[in-house]
């Protein structure tokens, strides 16, 4: 019998449902697999006891034949998510010891589907960041290596990636602000979807940029990331900018037909000097979607060049005035004050200390482009020039193009400390094909598609109408099967 | 634009976040790499945009501005690094 922690969410549903294995047995496969994948770094909070009670309870519920999708499936959640009475740091000192007296909507609509939690994920703190080297509890590790270097899973959802990938868990929640999701799963050979702003509520899960902030699955297949999705989907009070629409039967969408579509190809997508491998891959994806019966179409979106300079000043912006809220008085770090310090030594310092070198970066740059007499020049036009953007897809959409096929991330995963000494810009240029997306509100899902000549996974990107999220799935889906990705990290940890 | 010293001093000053006075020159290179990187908005053709408000057309929902919940010091206070007869507690404020 395969190792029940390889499962697909589909597969161990279908046993499940059939009465092949309990929803404990599952968990305590994908326990095992956790605790003997220290070297990963992935699990940062492990909740053995909460996920083993939660399983016994999905086995009830499968027993009354009361069981939606989700239930008794064990997933790994993202730390960025608040979870009662557990650990919810969003990797960050400033964060050490919180423990949120509330649950998230979206790990509460998981949890009441009965969905099992295995423990919390490594990520990079806040959010910020796309190799998961600025997290508090260390580098989370990619399980696909081929040299002696230890390579990054990406970021931020690194730990989700990393987990999936190595068959820690059978899914995981991700977060995206500029391809938190789409990236790190391309750099481990997964799938990984942002759903549409305003799909996915927002309330509980830290804030980092608000306007570009969600939530969203990261699978071992589009057929997971379909059925995953749907439960994380849905209106919420608690959430100003939720979308009260209907939640679509994602996973009956998959019909892998794409007879007719109209896919676009943007031109401003072939950067210089991407790789070869990279333009091949892209090239290949194009072949297999036109085989599908697609008719693949050329098209421009001529502002994508400004999208990393207008997320370089948004983010930052929403990002200094949400991470004000950590000043040491209602949760988390307090730094020791000397004598005679008053409440702005305390906010200083506790900053100081709790927050790391990227996310003070960040929140300066924010401070910075919102101060007076530089707000017009930086912000307000950084808000037009998203608006630009944005039209540019409204634009592609009218003229009837149905997705949107682009590279996930300009290389394969790099090695952990090799960007050390770039400056933070060369960082920033892992998000460049992701950006634009978050920007622009838009669903967007990376597929593995191929692997580099050292065997390391490549991903492709779709780009979806607003709300469309099933057929884009769909698309995904016979992009998925033309590409046949079958490859698997060779166990080292 | 060029980020001097006592530009960036503010900055972290604003930001709350205190930064050492050697950690300054590193700052401010830092902040001129990645504002450097923004300046090229500025070639932008932006007349007669409106700066977004919102990704997706929708209105704020309005409700009645009422008490929906509440009663609940203690879960409040629970995570507080310092809480005293049911209050935050922080340094003197006031002289």
């Amino acid at each position: 019998m395969t190792d029940l922690n390889t499962l697909t969410l589909a597969e161990a549903r279908d046993k499940l449902r059939a009465k092949d294995v309990t929803s404990v047995e599952l968990t305590e496969a994908c326990l095992k697999a956790a605790g003997a994948a220290g070297k990963l770094n992935a699990f940062v909070h492990d909740t053995p006891d909460i996920a083993l009670a939660q399983a016994k309870a999905a086995d009830e519920r499968i027993a009354k034949g009361d069981a939606p999708a989700m239930c008794g499936l064990p997933i790994g959640v993202k730390d960025l998510f608040c979870t009662k009475g557990v650990p919810s740091q969003a990797a960050s000192r400033i964060l050490e010891g919180f423990k949120p007296e509330y649950e998230s909507t979206i790990t509460g609509q998981l949890f009441d589907a009965g969905t099992v939690m295995l423990g919390k994920l490594n990520m990079d703190e806040f959010a910020m960041g796309s190799s998961n080297e600025t997290s508090v509890y260390g580098n989370a590790v990619n399980p696909w290596k081929v040299d002696d270097r230890e390579l990054t899973p990406g970021g931020s959802s690194g730990g989700s990636a990393s987990a999936v990938a190595a068959d820690l868990c059978l899914a995981a929640t991700g977060t995206d602000t500029g391809g938190s999701i789409r990236q790190p799963a391309a750099f481990t050979g997964i799938v990984g979807i942002k759903p549409t702003y305003g799909r996915c509520s927002r309330w509980g899960v830290a804030a980092f940029a608000s306007s570009l902030d969600q939530a969203g699955p990261m699978t071992k297949t589009v057929r997971d990331a379909a059925i995953m999705l749907e439960a994380m989907c849905g209106h919420d009070a608690k959430d100003s900018t939720s979308a009260n629409l209907p939640v679509p039967d994602f996973e009956a969408m998959l019909t892998g037909d794409i007879k007719g579509k109209k896919i676009g190809i943007p031109r401003e997508y072939h950067m210089d000097g991407m790789p070869e491998e990279i333009e091949a891959l892209w090239a290949d994806g194009r072949k297999m979607l036109e085989s599908a019966g697609a008719e693949m179409v050329d098209i421009s979106l001529p502002h994508t060049k400004y999208a990393l300079p207008t997320y370089y000043v948004i983010a930052p912006a929403e990002a200094s005035s949400n991470l004000a809220r950590y000043d040491g008085v209602r949760y988390g770090h307090r730094a020791t004050l000397a004598a005679g310090d008053g409440i702005n030594e305390m906010y200083e310092k506790t900053r100081a200390e709790g927050f790391g070198h990227e996310v003070q970066r960040r929140v300066m740059v924010g401070t910075y482009v919102l101060s007076a007499g530089f707000y017009d020049a930086y912000y307000n036009r950084a808000r037009k020039v998203r608006a630009l953007i944005k039209r540019d897809f409204d634009d592609a959409f009218a003229a009837g193009i149905d997705a949107i096929l682009t590279p996930a991330t300009p290389s394969p995963a790099f090695g952990l400390g090799e960007m050390i000494d770039a400056d933070p810009v060369q960082m920033y240029l892992n998000d460049v094909f992701t950006v634009t997306v978050n920007l622009a509100g838009l669903p967007g899902i990376a597929v593995p598609t191929g692997l580099d000549a050292k065997g390391l996974p490549l991903g492709l990107q779709l780009i979806g109408r607003p709300w469309e999220e099933g057929d884009l799935l769909n698309t995904a889906y016979a992009l998925e099967q033309a590409a046949g990705f079958v490859a698997k990290p060779q166990k080292w940890w | 634009m060029s980020i001097d010293l006592e530009t960036a001093a503010r900055v972290a000053k604003l930001a709350r976040i205190k930064v050492e006075e050697d950690q300054l020159p590193a700052l401010a290179e830092e902040f001129n790499t990645i504002l450097g990187f923004i300046e090229q908005l500025g070639e932008v053709d932006v007349e007669g945009v409106e700066p977004m408000t919102s990704v997706t057309p929708m209105a704020l929902k309005r409700r009645e501005d009422i008490v929906t919940d509440g009663g609940m010091q203690d879960k409040i206070l629970k995570n507080a690094p310092d809480a005293r007869e049911g209050f935050f507690a922080v340094p003197k404020v006031v002289e």
